[in-house]
């Protein structure tokens, strides 16, 4: 073997040695949680179809039962369990958007019930708030300024 | 009231929904591995990539194509987000551009806050296992 000369040839042989089996192993346990969780979505979503609801409906439906389940079993320290394990798997679904409001809020509830659960509660899902709706409100007036003639006000 | 259950677990479509949204997951996973980036930032890539996509009318496809598979990732929120602001231009102007967004993804951001306070008032701190 060849001595290491540099920090560069070092992190190269340390990148091929070290064993490149989690990122796969992680991939698939984000693969089938990810998908399962999608799946019970497609069940709820299917539910309501049969029961006659809209499709915009049956989606909100589904958000908030999935968002509720996820709030509560965050709350019992079950959904940290599943996200060490799956890892993008819950994080991706709207799952992973009401951990990241109970999660801060369990950690800083020492500090009170307004300031501590009631604020910390945005620490992730804020930013993802502001820049969501921000960009949303820019799709709009770019829409707007291409699809319409005029710009109405009202 | 009735419910057909074999179109309840219509194989094809919970298949299809499986795959999108399992596929949807490990573009996060590999974020997360190859990047350094926080889980935080994911989020909100995912959410204004799903704003971006809905609103140039892609989403859509994949929406119909895979159902829940699509609309369940915080994409789907996006498009959701993204979806009701267009709907809103096209009702009301720039007042459905403010409106419609929030309006459409009110249910999610409601359920958040109500159930999220609520979990964390029940749950029990507990010391972090180092």
């Amino acid at each position: 073997m060849n001595p290491i000369e540099s920090k560069q040839t070092y992190q190269e042989y340390v990148e091929k040695k070290s064993p490149n089996s989690p990122i796969l192993k992680n991939c698939f346990n984000a693969f089938w949680v990810g998908g399962l969780i999608c799946t019970i979505g497609q069940i709820i979503s299917n539910i309501c179809k049969e029961r006659g609801l809209d499709i915009a409906t049956s989606g909100t439906i589904v958000s908030i039962i999935l968002i509720g389940i996820s709030a509560f079993l965050t709350g019992l320290n079950i959904f940290n369990k599943i996200g060490k394990f799956a890892g993008a798997g819950s994080l991706i679904p709207i799952t992973g958007f009401a951990n990241s409001i109970v999660s801060p809020a369990m950690e800083y509830k020492s500090e009170g019930y307004v300031m501590g659960v009631g604020g910390k509660m945005f620490t992730v899902a804020g930013p993802v708030l502001v820049f969501g709706i921000s960009a949303s409100i820019l799709v709009g007036i770019i829409y707007m300024i291409f699809n319409t003639q005029s710009i109405t006000f009202v | 009231m009735d419910i057909d259950w074999s179109q309840v677990f219509n194989f094809s479509s919970l298949i299809k929904c499986f795959i999108v949204g399992g596929l949807i997951c490990v573009i996060g996973q590999i974020l997360i591995d190859k990047t350094k980036l926080t889980p935080a930032r994911i989020l909100v890539i995912f959410v204004t990539t799903g704003v971006i996509l809905g609103g140039i009318g892609v989403y859509q496809y994949l929406v119909d194509f895979a159902g829940s598979g699509a609309t369940v990732p915080l994409t789907g929120f996006g498009y959701n987000l993204a979806k009701g602001v267009i709907e809103g231009a096209k009702q009301s102007g720039l007042v459905g551009v403010f409106t419609g967004g929030v309006k459409a993804a009110a249910g999610g951001i409601a359920a958040a806050v109500f159930f999220g306070y609520l979990a964390a008032l029940i749950s029990k701190p507990k010391m972090k296992k180092q």
